[in-house]
């Protein structure tokens, strides 16, 4: 249980980043933190205590731990990626409106 | 070593630093320290015997912190120092906190660690080979049985490429027609 | 190669050197895709790693260089070719077998390389888009002008 809170407090790391930071950069990063300890959360779900990795080789029957998380969390590393991307071209095309990445500055994206 | 041990020790690494990428003045070094981030990220999942995800995460993570260091490094390489809230900070902190302590409660009722109670997956293991001839499972997971989900993420990460090239366009549809 | 942009990019030991590791950064992740069934691996990882070995080539010889042999049009198109084969190849499927989707190839052998019917076709359409997609990523973020707007 010990694990699974240390990641859950990584999750948190990663919401005080995007809460309290005014650098849009930084916000980014910590969106970035928060996926990185979701996709660890689920691969600890999955792991099976002295399984191995789920490869199947010709005359062994050894356990192996579930692919089930591993796939999902490749389809969400991959997207992840995508998303990073889109989110720094964002934040150029502000940068280049604004001159800024101080989100208190930039006034016409507030309500 | 029991596989614990070491997830103990990566987990203390990743949000060690974490806090250290957030609170970093320099941008460049927050950027490179997020890149390290990701690589024990790497680590743990090798040692939770998922190599597929080790490989993935390596790779993506070496092309994520070249992208931010091309886009973002030449803009504000100096040190900034933005003025912060204290009294904002100090209850972000505190509420926080207390989530964290209220999910220790909840963090109770899931199975312990190494002993999962998935059932779906056994059949999967058994049968995937016969079923599909792969020898990788996650493979045959993720291109045989699961095929739908890729479908989907090919489709998201397409309209993402697509969305940052039209951000980043130089002119607009209407100004060229009108040149 | 003749190299028609001597001035950009990075210096001679780092371009001496980029020649020897760019091909084989591109060969590694042509065995990734390649044995995405055999392996850990598959056409994400191999598609990010051949993106890589542009990225590096760039990196070292300035964008001008790659530019000057592979056209921008053609990456695009690739990217785009390879998301309808992947879409035609589920409806081949729907036809020969009856699912969206469905493996209408066979399985083959097992530990074989020729083997789990469409998934090393599937790994390779992933790969050229992922690869192309998130290259022409790189190129556009690194090379955007604020003041062209």
């Amino acid at each position: 249980m010990i694990l699974y809170l240390m990641c859950f407090f990584l999750f948190l790391v990663g919401v005080y980043g995007a809460i309290t930071k005014r650098d849009l950069i930084k916000i980014i990063l910590a969106i970035g933190i928060m996926g990185y300890s979701v996709n660890l959360f689920l691969v600890l779900l999955a792991y099976r205590t002295g399984a191995l990795a789920p490869i199947l080789e010709k005359g062994f029957n050894v356990p192996m731990v579930d692919p089930i998380p591993q796939a999902l969390v490749l389809t969400s590393i991959v997207i992840e990626l995508g998303v990073t991307a889109l989110m720094a071209a964002l934040a150029i095309r502000i940068y280049q409106k604004y001159d800024t990445f101080d989100i208190t500055k930039i006034r016409r994206l507030q309500g | 070593m029991p596989v614990d041990v070491w997830l103990y020790f990566i987990l203390g690494f990743m949000i060690i630093g974490s806090i250290a990428s957030l609170e970093i003045k320099n941008i460049l070094s927050s950027i490179i320290t997020i890149g390290v981030v990701g690589l024990g990220l790497s680590l743990a999942f090798l040692f939770l015997g998922a190599p597929d995800l080790a490989l993935v995460q390596f790779v993506f993570e070496i092309l994520c912190v070249i992208i931010l260091i091309r886009a973002f490094a030449k803009r504000s390489i100096e040190v900034r120092a933005l003025r912060r809230d204290v009294p904002e900070t100090i209850i972000a902190i505190v509420i926080l906190a207390s989530i964290f302590v209220l999910s220790i409660f909840a963090f109770k009722d899931l199975p312990s660690f190494g002993k999962p109670i998935v059932r779906v997956a056994e059949r999967y293991l058994a049968q995937a080979g016969v079923e599909t001839g792969s020898q990788n499972i996650v493979t045959s997971v993720i291109l045989n049985y699961r095929i739908y989900d890729t479908l989907g993420e090919v489709t998201v990460l397409f309209t993402a490429i697509l969305g940052t090239f039209t951000i980043l366009r130089k002119t607009g549809r209407k100004k060229r027609h009108a040149e | 190669m003749q190299n028609n942009f001597p001035n950009e990019g990075m210096s001679v030991i780092v371009k001496t050197i980029t020649r020897f590791t760019v091909w084989l950064i591109f060969l590694y992740g042509l065995y990734i895709v390649l044995h995405g069934h055999l392996s850990p691996g598959g056409g994400f990882a191999g598609g990010v790693i051949i993106a890589l070995s542009y990225v590096h080539l760039t990196l070292a010889y300035g964008k001008n260089f790659v530019l000057a042999r592979v056209d921008k049009f053609a990456m695009n198109s690739l990217e785009s070719i390879a998301a309808i084969l992947f879409v035609l190849t589920g409806i081949v499927g729907l036809y020969v077998v009856g699912n969206f989707l469905a493996n209408f190839m066979g399985i083959g052998k097992l530990y074989t390389l020729i083997s789990a019917g469409y998934i090393p076709m599937l790994n390779i359409f992933i790969c050229v888009k992922v690869g192309m997609g998130l290259y022409l990523v790189f190129y556009y973020l690194a090379s955007f002008k604020p003041q062209e707007g």
